[in-house]
């Protein structure tokens, strides 16, 4: 069963990728005021989306562990917490890229989005800090359980905060004309990039989490036979 | 190519990069995992003939 | 109730006695605050705004609470009496409350001497700056001693807790420098409240996982 929920995932991500990427690039028509580089649009977002699908989905597994204490809950929101941050890393290259050819620069601290993501991206790594300086067992899973949901309530509240720094830090806001106006061709192909996207993080995660469980079991047998 | 098609293009492209590169770390993995499973075979192997 | 906030002033007590006897958290912060601002002065350039002093204070006091904070579980550990605690038949969120009522104690003595310091050296002290601070101080122990729970428990200690504190404590240092600087505080303080009272409910109810087996 579980094997062809993950080739039913990655064929899924595949078929939707190439037939969203591909009406990213031929079909969709050029934005008004912003032009060709707003295609950006179409892989930028949904992976920022999708990252913060990951992080939602590891705190989900988080509460189910605390609440269960199964310890099986551990690894799944390990590996989803990991999914969130390959997606966030991506959401922070591909924001860059899309700040230098919109405005010139790589960065910019007006960009709303692209702070929050620098934000859980310190986050993040500091959860894999925590994991690699204890020693594995229930106290592991529980400690990075409570820090998995700590970063899904920062999410909000990072986002409050970088609203309020607006005015005060960084007066320079850049603006753009993007997601508000979606044309129907547009909101399609922005769709199937997003439900790809997120079919995408879905496979990869099953294959990771099942090669851990894999690791883990092997560790087991190792262990019966010596 | 303009200079805008070139920046689009490089960001589809970085995230291909990065989901090409995962699938080598995990080739990496998995062959690690085979030669285990071969080790612990071998290690169940002799257990089942010295017993 | 009543047993519960026994057992919190009984731990609360323990460790300020503790510090009234050994002397060495609370100098140290204050040494450390102080000794940062005077750096600032060398690191603030001739033509800068003084807004930008306000904003260096907030960063010094972020790091005179992982000061604080890294010596906050350092005695029990020392002594495996974490172990002790944890096994007591109290609420283990007490001992979350009661470390977390002497961090605050601890930021606020440091602070006392800080805030002069400041007001001294670069700019006035506004009752909005205080307030600020002292909402702060709240969100600073309460999701700085259960983070500190957790660095105690790694190996890594020293090196973890800031890794863990400085992501989390970035709102506050907006609605600190906000309510320092902004001409309308009222919306920064109300930020820090809504901060502090989210995320110390959150690490009161977390807390027994943390320490927890």
């Amino acid at each position: 069963m579980p094997n062809s929920r993950a080739v039913a995932l990655a064929a899924a991500a595949a078929g939707l990728l190439l037939v969203g990427i591909t009406l990213a690039f031929y079909w969709v028509p050029n934005a008004p005021l912003e032009g060709f580089r707003q295609r950006i649009f179409y892989i930028h977002v949904p992976i920022a989306l999708t990252a913060y699908a990951c992080f939602f989905w590891a705190a989900w597994k988080a509460l189910r562990l605390l609440w269960t204490r199964d310890q099986r809950y551990d690894l799944e929101s390990y590996t989803a917490v990991h999914m969130g941050v390959i997606f966030g890393i991506l959401t922070l290259v591909t924001g860059s890229i899309w700040a230098r050819t919109s405005w010139g620069v790589w960065w910019s601290w007006g960009e709303r989005q692209l702070v929050l993501f620098l934000v859980l991206f310190l986050f993040y790594s500091a959860y894999f800090m925590l994991r690699f300086s204890v020693d594995p067992g229930p106290r592991r899973a529980s400690m990075s359980a409570v820090y998995a949901l700590f970063g899904v309530v920062l999410i909000p509240v990072s986002f409050l905060a970088i609203r309020l720094a607006e005015g005060l830090i960084h007066p320079v806001v850049f603006d753009r004309d993007v997601g508000s106006n979606l044309a129907g061709s547009q909101l399609l192909t922005f769709l199937i990039c997003f439900a790809g996207m997120l079919a995408l993080a879905g496979s990869l995660y099953t294959n990771e989490l099942t090669g851990k469980r894999i690791d883990d079991r092997l560790s087991e047998l190792r262990e019966a036979l010596s | 190519m303009t200079s805008a098609e070139k920046y689009v293009t490089a960001a589809y492209l970085v995230v291909l990069a990065v989901v090409l590169a995962y699938i080598v770390i995990y080739a990496f993995k998995l062959s690690r995992l085979e030669r285990e499973v071969s080790e612990l075979a071998e290690l169940a192997k002799r257990r089942k003939d010295a017993a | 109730m009543s047993a519960y906030l026994g057992d919190v002033a009984t731990l609360a007590r323990k460790d300020l006695l503790l510090e009234l006897r050994s002397r060495d958290t609370v100098p140290a912060m204050l040494l450390f605050v102080v000794s940062t601002l005077v750096v600032f002065n060398f690191a603030l350039p001739a033509g800068a705004s003084p807004d930008a002093a306000y904003g260096l204070l907030w960063a010094a006091l972020v790091f005179t609470a992982i000061l604080g904070l890294t010596r906050a579980f350092a005695a029990e550990r020392e002594q495996r009496v974490l172990d002790g605690l944890v096994l007591a038949p109290c609420d283990r969120s007490t001992i979350w409350l009661g470390k977390a009522i002497a961090v605050v104690a601890f930021l606020a003595l440091a602070e006392v001497v800080a805030l002069p310091a400041f007001a001294l050296f670069f700019e006035p002290v506004s009752w909005e700056l205080v307030a600020a601070v002292v909402l702060a101080n709240v969100g600073f122990a309460g999701v700085g001693t259960l983070l500190a729970a957790m660095a105690a428990a790694s190996r890594a200690r020293e090196l973890l807790l800031p890794l863990l504190f400085l992501p989390l404590v970035i709102p506050i240092v907006v609605g600190g420098v906000g309510a320092s600087i902004a001409d309308d505080p009222g919306r920064f303080l109300g930020f820090l409240a809504l901060y502090d009272l989210i995320f110390a409910i959150l690490s009161w109810a977390s807390f027994e996982y943390v320490v927890a087996e």
